[in-house]
């Protein structure tokens, strides 16, 4: 048994997949010049007032839906008063005592199965700019591009108990809301962001001092910074010291955790309700209609794949991770491509070439339909295993043509015709008397030989199923 | 006819091609010229103001009168205006040019009207006086000894004085009411939610309230037309429905609140017993009500304003925009310098409060209290109006007081407590008018009528019809004559 217990609690911040901004009619693309996505709204000119987006709430709605949380019928926001250069207005706008989602859960999987972690709120706010104190010497630039981008802040039960269990809970939710379609899951781009709190116990001791680590964008970051925070903060218990209750950053080049300075930090946010917006309300009538627009999420789609498409729950359940992934599965299947097959696929060389490639899976450049033919083509006989292979890397590198196309142009087509090959077989085994007596005197795995011999005359065309019966056929007994 | 009248004979003269808006707007520039002691412009905007003047001439024969069209108007500098500097009065916005209209401004120009300049005010409408603005204070045209009134204290004189026919004002706890009463004029504090906030520089949001201000409670009703309506830019705006032109008024209950009464001076007493006179003669009757937490209000207001205001000016940072500390040495520098430059003293005093009441620990016995207090006045009203259609009150406890009487000293609430019968309707968020009633040595006095949620049509029906029988609103000052 542990001599100590962790306990990690997570904050994961959603950015919205809206096309303007929660309280601005500003766009939210990504990338653009500083201070080009921000409207006077976002600047906090003098006299301007916030509007709150109603597709922010249909989407905070649908994830309260989904998680199987309580969705206020009446919610407000607050303001959260600090000073900072990029907080335009010198408050945030948030959502203190009455968040629009209390409750829920999220299932994550764990080396120990299923899990079920348990949500204590989601609730909406506003995004700040951004401090650029690199690119102009001794000054601080502010792009106020992202300020007003809309977030759902997802908070859970301190009920994670390690590093890993933190990083399979952040997973579960990234693919979640990216089933929902409310975040493009983008960590590269800070469409999620997590703040991880985390303290260690003696176990069955009351809860330790706990610290945050604040803004980590991967899984991988958020369970290497909790790994060395734990570490950290069971080092300092073990040599009689105490934990501060504090706010730390992560640098990964380091990987180390640090004490973070100044920015966002305030002893007081004097949070009161915002008199600019009125209190927001729930009707049945939307509750009605986004839970009628509830898509097929990853437990009800694993259930599926087993009941009816008859995969097993180890590929139902890896296919299901990955919202991108199981869409491409289904397109494939929904071409015709046999599931299991199409399965293997995505497992297979198509993980491969991802991985190889460096991209998720919503970048794979194979159409599923052609994916789907492939397949077919293998089963049918048309090309053999191996052809399909590197079919499937022409299609991949060109990331476009027709698998029969290029059967036909390549000249691919496997070669099972009984006569073509009886004479490639015959003449094959007639060349080579040494190795067929060896053959008949016992040396069985000669065949191997043989099968090479005949696949290297056909261009790798020929069926092996055939040249394999056909071999030993003219070559009698082993 | 001179630029003298009203807004109603300004339109109706255009209309009639009895005078051309390049000659009415040509007067104003020559009234505020020679007005210029009573400081009551931050900005006036000639060139504009006649080029806009000559366009509406050409309008008015080409198409004819509608709307506005080429009549005389100043905005209280809060509000926002495209391409003429907005100040709020304040150091922190001495050179701040808004890239857009205010939703007010931007309605009262598609209406034709012709912006002459900008009015001068309490700083961020912080004030009772308008003593507190960076400008300098306002003269009461009456007497220049003495104060207009505040936070819309140079709206109120310039329509004393005769300079505008018409302007815009705010009011978060008496800032159109107040300085309306001091100079003699009329104004109305709309329903909160009436008029869109949109464009009008925050203070205390969830009181700020624009509205009409001029000679006439006909003239507000006219003015109030071309204001109000519902603005998807504001999320506390409301859709109540367009102001009615002429309603026809039946004998209304008019409700007297003792609270109001108590402590009032003969000078202020005597012209509102003749006002309930003349109320009685035009056929309504006039009862007695309580509503008990009056004592209260003003504690409430300044808790709550101030709190909102903390925030609200949070924004004027140095950053973006606005006035900004010479060489910081360091972000907390730039913030501190920034913001102890650009306010001044009274501004300073409320952030102070404020933050104190948001602070934890303290919230719930300031913020959270007053609020609970603001219900039961509210509550108050609403009883109130279960038994009487109107509230009739003074607006103000004293005549105008003299420059520095209320602001010399060191006790602040000195000046807060002019408020006293004003922002009891801005808590509950009432419509209130103001209109002239008389005058105590000299100068004016004011009653105010409040009313029930969206009954601006009946208080200014009620006013007109009082107009009618009186003519208070009438008088000007000697002084304004001889301009």
């Amino acid at each position: 048994m542990a001599r100590w217990e962790s306990v990690i609690g997570l904050e994961v911040h959603v950015q919205l997949n809206t096309a303007s901004k929660i309280f601005s009619g500003a766009g939210t693309a990504f990338g653009e010049p500083p201070n080009t996505q921000a409207c006077s709204i976002d600047l906090a000119l003098p006299g301007v007032l916030p509007v709150l987006n109603a597709e922010v709430v249909r989407q905070a709605v649908l994830f309260g839906l989904a998680v199987q949380g309580k969705i206020a019928e009446r919610c407000r926001f607050d303001r959260k008063n600090y000073f900072y250069p990029d907080l335009p207005k010198g408050y945030q706008i948030s959502q203190l005592d009455e968040p629009i989602v209390r409750g829920g859960h999220v299932m994550i999987d764990t080396d120990d199965g299923a899990r079920r972690i348990d949500l204590t709120r989601a609730h909406l706010e506003e995004d700040a700019g951004k401090s650029l104190h690199e690119d102009y010497a001794g000054l601080t630039g502010i792009d106020l591009n992202r300020a007003g981008t809309p977030l759902l802040e997802v908070v859970s039960e301190p009920q994670l108990t390690s590093p890993g269990e933190a990083a399979a809970y952040f997973r579960a939710l990234h693919a979640l809301v990216r089933y929902l379609g409310i975040c493009d899951g983008d960590l590269s781009q800070g469409s999620m962001r997590c703040d991880a709190n985390a303290s260690v116990r003696r176990p069955g001791a009351p809860l330790g001092e706990r610290t945050e680590i604040k803004n980590l964008n991967s899984f991988r970051f958020l369970e290497k910074a909790l790994v060395f925070e734990i570490d950290r903060q069971i080092d300092v218990l073990e040599s009689g010291g105490t934990v501060e209750r504090e706010t730390l950053l992560y640098d990964a080049e380091r990987d180390e955790t640090r004490p973070m300075r100044g920015k966002e930090l305030s002893d007081d946010y004097r949070y009161f309700p915002d008199p600019d917006l009125l209190p927001v309300v729930v009707t049945r009538e939307l509750l009605a209609e986004v839970r009628a627009g509830l898509p097929e999420l990853a437990d009800a789609k694993r259930e599926r794949y087993q009941r009816t498409l008859g995969l097993d729950d180890h590929d139902a359940r890896w296919l299901v991770a990955d919202p991108d992934r199981a869409a491409y599965f289904e397109a494939a299947v929904d071409a015709g491509g046999q599931p299991k097959a199409a399965a293997n696929w995505l497992m297979g060389d198509v993980a491969a070439a991802l991985n190889r490639d460096g991209h998720p899976p919503s970048m794979i450049p194979v159409p599923a339909g052609q994916l789907a033919k492939l397949i077919e083509r293998t089963l049918d006989e048309t090309v053999s295993g191996k052809i399909a292979k590197s079919l499937f890397e022409m299609l991949w590198s060109s990331g476009e043509g027709d698998v029969d196309d290029l059967i036909a142009a390549h000249g691919l087509k496997q070669v099972s015709d009984d006569d073509a090959l009886t004479k490639v077989v015959t003449d094959i085994v007639a060349a080579n008397p040494a190795q067929a007596a060896q053959y008949r005197g016992g040396q069985a795995k000669l065949l191997g030989f043989f099968v090479g011999q005949v696949m290297k005359a056909t261009s790798g065309k020929a069926n092996p199923r055939k040249v394999n019966e056909l071999l030993r056929e003219h070559l009698g007994s082993p | 006819m001179t630029t003298l009248g009203t807004l109603t004979e300004t339109r109706d003269a255009l209309a009639a091609k009895a005078v051309s808006s390049v000659e009415v707007v040509g007067d104003c520039m020559k009234r505020i010229d020679a007005a210029r002691h009573l400081n009551a412009f931050v900005t006036v905007c000639e060139q504009e103001a006649l080029a806009s003047a000559a366009r509406a001439d050409g309008a008015i024969a080409r198409d004819g009168m509608r709307g506005l069209l080429g009549v005389p108007i100043a905005h209280k500098d809060i509000f926002c205006t495209d391409g003429v500097r907005t100040t709020c009065a304040s150091r922190m916005l001495e050179n701040f040019v808004s890239p857009y209209d205010a939703t007010v401004v931007a309605r009262l120009r598609a209406a034709g009207a012709v912006m002459v300049g900008k009015t001068n005010m309490d700083e961020f409408a912080m004030g009772s006086t308008n003593e507190t603005s960076h400008f300098g204070p306002v003269a009461n045209p009456w007497d220049v000894g003495r104060v207009p009134g505040g936070s819309s204290g140079g709206s109120a004189a310039a329509l004393a004085a005769g300079l505008v026919p018409a302007a815009t004002g705010t009011d978060t706890g008496g800032s159109i009411r107040q300085p309306a009463a001091f100079c003699g004029i009329s104004g109305l504090k709309p329903t909160y939610g009436r008029v869109s906030r949109f464009g009008m520089v925050a203070f205390a949001s969830s009181l700020d309230q624009g509205g009409p201000m001029a000679r006439t409670a006909a003239d507000l009703r006219l003015l109030l037309q071309h204001m109000e309506g519902h603005d998807p830019r504001d999320s506390t705006s409301a859709d109540a429905g367009p102001t009615p032109h002429a309603p026809q008024q039946p004998a209304l209950n008019v409700g007297i609140p003792r609270e109001y009464w108590a402590d009032l001076g003969d000078d202020v007493a005597g012209p509102l017993e003749e006002a309930v006179v003349s109320l009685r003669r035009l056929g309504h009757r006039c009862h007695d009500v309580s509503l008990p937490h009056t004592a209260f209000a003003v504690p409430v207001y300044y808790v709550v304003a101030s709190a909102e205001a903390s925030t609200n000016l949070s924004r004027y940072d140095g950053v973006r925009y606005g006035h900004r500390a010479a060489e910081p040495a360091d972000l907390d520098d730039l913030y501190r310098r920034s913001r102890s430059e650009g306010f001044g003293v009274e501004v300073k005093r409320r952030i102070l409060t404020g933050t104190y009441t948001l602070s934890v620990g303290y919230y719930d016995a300031y913020y959270g209290q007053a609020q609970r207090v603001r219900r039961l006045i509210r509550q108050d009203f609403l009883d109130a109006f279960g038994q009487v259609d109107v509230l009739l009150t003074p607006a103000t406890p004293t005549p105008a007081p003299a420059l520095g009487a209320l602001t010399g000293g060191a006790d602040p609430t000195v000046m807060y407590k002019q408020d006293v019968y004003t922002v009891p309707a801005s808590l509950a968020g009432l419509p209130a008018l103001s209109i002239p009633c008389g005058f105590a040595d000299g100068l004016p006095v004011g009653l105010q009528l409040i009313g029930p949620y969206f009954a601006e049509d009946r208080l200014l029906a009620l006013g007109e019809a009082y107009q009618r029988e009186t003519d208070w609103h009438l008088r000007t000052p000697t002084a304004a004559e001889a301009l």
